[in-house]
């Protein structure tokens, strides 16, 4: 019998799909475990590459990726926290928080120290108008390097058209305000959960001097 | 040899996947907000072709007609899915900029055209050239689209062109100084307006060649 014949049988259709998928399949698994490892690589050097950005310079000596935490924050989410160290003390973390912008989500990691106060801002992701909204990543424009130092107390949390400190851009005000809200929100959970982000137990001695006074 | 050069002018100019098939706009839209944009995506299409032309083209023989159709997707999205993986791995930095439209290779209707009028009747070395041919054509289009976006929207041209080719290419990237950029031909309608005047200006150059070369040729038939 030869192929053309072959081609007629109705089983030969099923059957050569099977093989094709089953090829298909093969191929792929092949493929992703060929770049399993190279993939995880560069995700991390990115990650670690945010975390040096939003950290000042020799913050911290600790390697942040192999000292995280999840958190339990509120509405049963967990948050992953990153924590910097100097030696045994830990000196902040570094969590990231997301906002609603005009196009979409905004994904923003942010570094605040042990007393609330900010260390830096950045955005990890965004599809904000290009030209207009995109102004909040930092090679674009300095804006985000605003929130530096700021802390709960010491700024009004809103862009200025809403009575704030922060400046909108000239068009676009609703990112820069996603940002804002997405870092106070940021800043409102560190504060409530300050000890577990920061990994510290009730009985850490600045509370239990407070305790004792 | 005569052939591939015919396959070749085809897939460059004749035949233009963009310019002449309008074949695969939706991705010419989507990623010639720059110059490296469009060569890379064009480039991960062009890998794509070939490779499924000449899978295509290998089992010829073998796929029934009744089956074609879910065969030739099946062999495309594993190779797009591929591609997508080997990006993510090895070149990182243009995997973050060309990401989400590299699984948009999937849906590229120029892919499964060429698999359908070219591939399946042909042979291999062909079919290997034609596919060479059409992407090139794909990218060329690609990037001239792109860069024309990208001088006239951000004043810069192959803007992080060494994240795709390496830092021995940084010296494409020019700056104009002092110019904004309109940022209208960033958006969609910059897009559509660009291809427009080079599917126009496409069409006046193709119809000069043509006058002249029926000019030429009327004095040596007379």
């Amino acid at each position: 019998m030869n192929l053309e014949q072959l081609k007629e049988n109705t089983l030969y259709q099923p059957l050569l799909l099977g093989v094709v998928a089953l090829l298909a399949s093969a191929s792929l698994a092949w493929a992703a475990s060929a770049t399993r490892d190279a993939i995880s690589a560069a995700e991390a050097k990115d990650l670690r590459d945010s975390l040096a950005q939003v950290l000042p310079d020799n913050f911290a000596d600790n390697d942040l990726l192999a000292d995280s935490a999840q958190v339990e924050v509120e509405g049963g989410k967990s948050l992953t926290v990153y924590r910097a160290r100097q030696g045994e003390s830990t000196k902040g973390a570094v969590f990231k928080v997301s906002g609603k912008g005009y196009g979409g989500e905004i994904a923003i990691l942010m570094a605040v120290d042990r007393d609330g106060k900010t260390l830096g801002v950045r955005v990890l992701k965004h599809t904000e108008t290009p030209g207009l909204g995109d102004k909040i990543e930092a090679s674009k424009a300095d804006w985000i390097k605003s929130f530096d130092g700021k802390s709960l107390e010491t700024a009004r949390w809103a862009v200025k058209k809403d009575g704030g400190d922060f400046d909108q851009f000239a068009g676009a005000t609703i990112t820069p305000r996603a940002v804002v809200n997405a870092v106070k929100g940021g800043l409102e959970t560190f504060a409530s959960h300050r000890l577990a982000i920061l990994g510290e137990a009730e009985t850490s001695p600045a509370l239990a001097k407070n305790k004792e006074q | 040899m005569s052939d591939f050069k015919t396959l070749m002018k085809d897939g460059l100019w004749d035949n233009n996947v963009v310019f002449a098939q309008m074949l695969a706009l939706c991705p010419t839209m989507a990623v010639t907000t720059s110059g490296t944009n469009g060569l890379g995506m064009g480039l991960a299409t062009t890998a794509v072709l070939v490779v499924s032309n000449i899978l295509v083209s290998l089992i010829r023989k073998t796929v029934s007609d009744q089956v074609r159709i879910p065969v030739f997707v099946v062999i495309i999205a594993t190779l797009v899915t591929v591609v997508d993986m080997a990006l993510n791995a090895w070149l990182h930095e243009l995997y973050k900029v060309l990401g989400l439209f590299i699984a948009l290779i999937v849906v590229n209707c120029a892919i499964l055209g060429r698999a359908e009028a070219f591939a399946v009747k042909s042979s291999i070395p062909a079919s290997i050239v034609d596919g060479l041919a059409m992407g090139l054509g794909f990218t060329g289009a690609l990037t001239v689209i792109g860069l024309i976006r990208e001088f006239l929207g951000s004043g810069t041209l192959f803007a992080q062109a060494s994240n795709l080719l390496g830092p021995s290419f940084a010296f494409l990237e020019v700056q104009v100084p002092g110019y904004g950029g309109a940022l209208l031909m960033i958006l969609p309608p910059g897009a559509f307006a660009v291809l427009g005047f080079l599917l126009a200006g496409k069409r006046v150059l193709d119809a000069r060649l043509e006058a002249r070369s029926a000019a030429a040729a009327a004095p040596a038939s007379a």
